[in-house]
């Protein structure tokens, strides 16, 4: 690990071509085999997944299917009892540096620094990663202005609410100009003007080369905005490809609930009802 | 409902123990100092039975009233005593406000520190079994003391709580506790002085508490064993009457404050521009000291680990004798150092689950350790300079000041190596942040008192060397050891230096997503 050590802290741009053009061929992820326990339940079972480079990916999946378990695995917070983890070509957990260069990650369910400002804690991001000053106090700047906070970059984040939250948090994933965006639940919270605003954003990336993981929970949202969508329960992946080869003409969100069922069919228990 | 919800009480209680076998241990070791204090309180109690009834009466007023007072106080300053069923967590169910209260109540009364209360105020009203009557009357007071004492440690709060739901005045509270508790250790020292020169007059002061609504209810029992039975029954209205006005004040507060419930209200604290991230160096190690630093300014946690500081001089100049012999002030400098050096032990702890941001950006856990010594040595140093100079010319022994800078310095670098070490390998169990920085978690204080005697042992082997050198320079008066004591202090503080911040960087290197789950278990 030591030989990336020094590739990470050389750089200066968070590695935009961490990779080189030779591998734009090879998917942006490629999962195999990945399982994670936590204590006797198991989490994620023997997951498969490919993610090809260029695509706007969406995974969708029931509360505790192991959509978070999964992508914080990918991402290097979070070590799998087994399984192969490839980021363009690059195994996660054999070269944790680069792989962390290559991705800008938006995780569900970690708190802040948030004793800091806006400014301040898009700046930190920045500079963890190697970064320029001047180059992360620029960017920062856009950040807060695409993303509606330009009058929240003097306050601290502790007093955001938890859209704006969520939005800071993006900013701090982006920031360095990651190949590959991570995001768990970017749009939770979020209102619908920002959403739109972070989808142009994300739409953008995507059409200049990049790649972007979005797990949601809004199905619209996802048979709108991605163009490949993997339905995960139960740790497994139970489909994926492209929307339209997964909704197979029927909407996202019925095919959902055909994939991962527990849907049922009544009025809800007699005592509930009012006449 | 008044059972469910002291069973919900009980239940979360568990429910927190059970979540690992240390935090069994670590209450079971709590539990038994209580009732170590509590064996001695009752002890002294019984044995005030045999003793004079005035002097009986002077140490149950007046300790029944301090009882009161601090159960009336404290959690309005902490916010963490017993707020195990929380009354806002409460709002959305349609529960009767009188049932709330009975509830609450109990709950208090059944809590460690309501039992150990109550069992101390049995206690009381047991040291007057000679005198049936007034026992009688005791046991049927020491029930109203209690039920007072509790409902005034949630009376402060509801009446406060829209006031408190605020950061801002979160945080203010907690700087008031602070400022309580560095002036603490003066007045104990003045004050224990202060009670050696009224002894005497102790007995008339409780005569007066015993006409306040803190101590009334305690005195009853006492003067009716002396048969004053008019000044018992004022007493005990007084006590009553108390009771009866808190449980109202604390049912008002309580009904205004289910009726505005707790909203975070936006503050003013603003930063334009980079604030210290302007300041250190654009590197990933600069990075980490201005982030660490501005916690250190904005963060009531961190501010809590200094309350000692300003304590250290007067602590030491007490034990000195206060004005015959000044040369055990000379130790000031090294002992300030100790503890600041030692302050950041629990960082990772305190970044709490926001440490996934080092995670993500792969920042070097050499860049993460070194980053967080340097915001500490930004203002350690200095202090640690300042202290052991004046120390020195106060006391006047310029000849010990090389020696004295080798062990502040040594104990300083060695104490900022363990640090390094220590807090990327072990997650303690500290406030979250926002919390108040006095809130204890089950077993949090146990696993701290071990480590911290872990570490003090370990930095005191460390230092042996000089600490050796600097003993030999006041021995002998002779300063070359003092100017060796230099050297080897700082020489070899830096060598651990190093050693701390590469072994410790490595195990964040290594271990650095482990880290990450542990923090979100006990989120």
């Amino acid at each position: 690990m030591t030989d990336t050590n020094e590739t990470a802290h050389t750089r200066t741009d968070g590695g935009i071509d961490a990779g080189t053009d030779a591998q734009s061929d090879t998917p942006a992820f490629e999962i195999r085999g990945l399982t994670k326990r936590f204590n006797e339940k198991v989490a994620v079972e023997d997951l498969n997944l490919i993610v090809p480079s260029g695509s706007f990916y969406g995974l969708v999946g029931p509360n505790g299917a192991g959509k978070t378990t999964t992508l914080s695995m990918a991402t290097g917070l979070l070590r799998p009892d087994s399984g192969q983890i490839d980021i363009h070509g690059v195994d996660v957990w054999t070269n944790l540096i680069t792989a962390k260069s290559i991705i800008g990650n938006l995780s569900d369910g970690v708190r802040l620094f948030d004793r800091l400002t806006g400014m301040q804690l898009i700046t930190y991001a920045g500079l963890l990663s190697g970064m320029d000053r001047d180059v992360v106090v620029e960017r920062a700047g856009e950040l807060l202005a695409l993303l509606d906070l330009e009058g929240a970059g003097s306050t601290l984040v502790v007093d955001y609410s938890a859209g704006m939250h969520k939005k800071i948090a993006l900013a701090c994933a982006l920031v360095h100009a990651p190949r590959v965006l991570v995001l768990d639940e970017p749009f939770e919270s979020v209102d619908p003007v920002s959403a739109a605003n972070i989808r142009d954003i994300l739409e953008g990336f995507v059409s200049s080369g990049g790649t972007v993981i979005v797990s949601s929970h809004a199905m619209d949202l996802v048979q709108r905005m991605c163009d490949h969508v993997a339905v995960i329960a139960n740790g497994r992946v139970v489909a994926s490809g492209t929307v339209e080869e997964v909704r197979a003409g029927s909407t996202l969100e019925d095919r959902f609930v055909e994939l991962v069922g527990g849907r049922r069919h009544g009025e809800g228990p007699a005592w509930l009802r009012r006449s | 409902m008044v059972a469910t919800l002291v069973r919900l009480r009980f239940l979360l209680l568990f429910n927190t123990i059970k979540s690992s076998p240390w935090q069994i241990v670590a209450t079971i070791a709590g539990g038994l100092y209580g009732l170590g204090i509590l064996a001695v309180v009752v002890t002294v109690l019984i044995g005030l039975s045999f003793a004079p009834p005035e002097l009986a009466r002077t140490a149950i007023v007046l300790g029944g009233a301090a009882l009161i007072l601090g159960w009336t106080i404290l959690p309005a300053l902490t916010a963490g005593i017993d707020q195990t069923v929380d009354p806002a967590r409460l709002v959305t169910f349609p529960i009767p406000l009188d049932t709330l209260l009975v509830s609450l109540t109990i709950s208090g009364v059944l809590g460690v520190p309501g039992i150990v209360t109550s069992i101390a105020a049995l206690a009381a009203a047991a040291t007057w079994w000679q005198f049936p009557l007034a026992a009688a009357v005791a046991v049927l007071c020491s029930a109203i003391g209690v039920l007072t004492a509790v409902v005034g440690s949630r009376m402060l709060i509801a009446l406060g709580s829209r006031l408190n739901a605020g950061r801002r005045s979160r945080e203010a509270r907690s700087a008031v506790l602070i400022v309580l508790l560095v002036l603490i250790a003066p007045i104990v020292m003045f004050g224990g002085q202060f009670i050696r020169q009224v002894s005497a007059d102790l007995p008339r002061i409780a005569d007066i508490v015993a006409f306040t609504p803190f101590g009334a209810i305690w005195a009853v029992p006492a003067d009716v064993a002396a048969g004053n039975f008019g000044r018992a029954g004022i007493e005990f209205l007084i006590g009553v009457a108390t009771f009866g006005a808190f449980l109202a004040l604390w049912r008002f507060g309580l009904a205004r404050a289910l009726e505005t419930p707790k909203r975070s209200s936006p503050t003013s604290t603003s930063t334009r521009g980079l604030g210290l991230f302007g300041i250190f160096p654009g590197s990933a190690t600069g990075a980490v000291a201005a982030r660490a630093l501005t916690y250190w300014v904005r963060d009531p946690r961190y501010a809590q680990s200094l309350i000692s500081i300003p304590v250290i001089p007067i602590i030491v100049f007490f034990i000195a004798g206060a004005g015959d012999n000044l040369g055990p002030l000379n130790i000031i400098g090294p002992v300030v150092a100790l503890l600041l050096a030692l302050s950041i032990y629990t960082d990772v702890s305190y970044d709490n689950t926001a440490y996934a941001l080092h995670l993500q950006t792969g920042v070097s856990g050499r860049s993460d350790r070194l980053g967080r010594v340097i915001a500490l040595a930004a203002f350690s140093v200095p202090v640690c300079l300042v202290a052991t100079i004046a120390t020195v010319w106060v006391v006047d022994t310029w000849y010990l000041l090389p020696a004295l800078l080798g062990v502040t310095g040594g104990v300083l670098l060695t104490g900022f190596a363990i640090s390094s070490v220590i807090s990327g390998a072990v997650i303690f169990g500290v406030p979250a942040p926002g919390e108040s920085p006095f809130k204890s978690k089950p077993g949090g204080g146990f696993s701290l008192m071990v480590s911290m005697l872990v570490t003090w042992t370990a930095l005191i082997i460390l230092v042996l060397p000089t600490l050796g050198l600097a003993l030999m320079t006041w021995a002998t008066e002779n300063m070359a050891y003092g100017w060796a004591g230099l050297l080897v202090g700082l020489g070899l503080g830096a060598v651990l230096l190093v050693i701390g911040v590469r072994v410790g960087g490595d195990i964040l290197d290594k271990r650095g997503p482990e880290l990450l789950s542990q923090l979100q278990q006990q989120k």
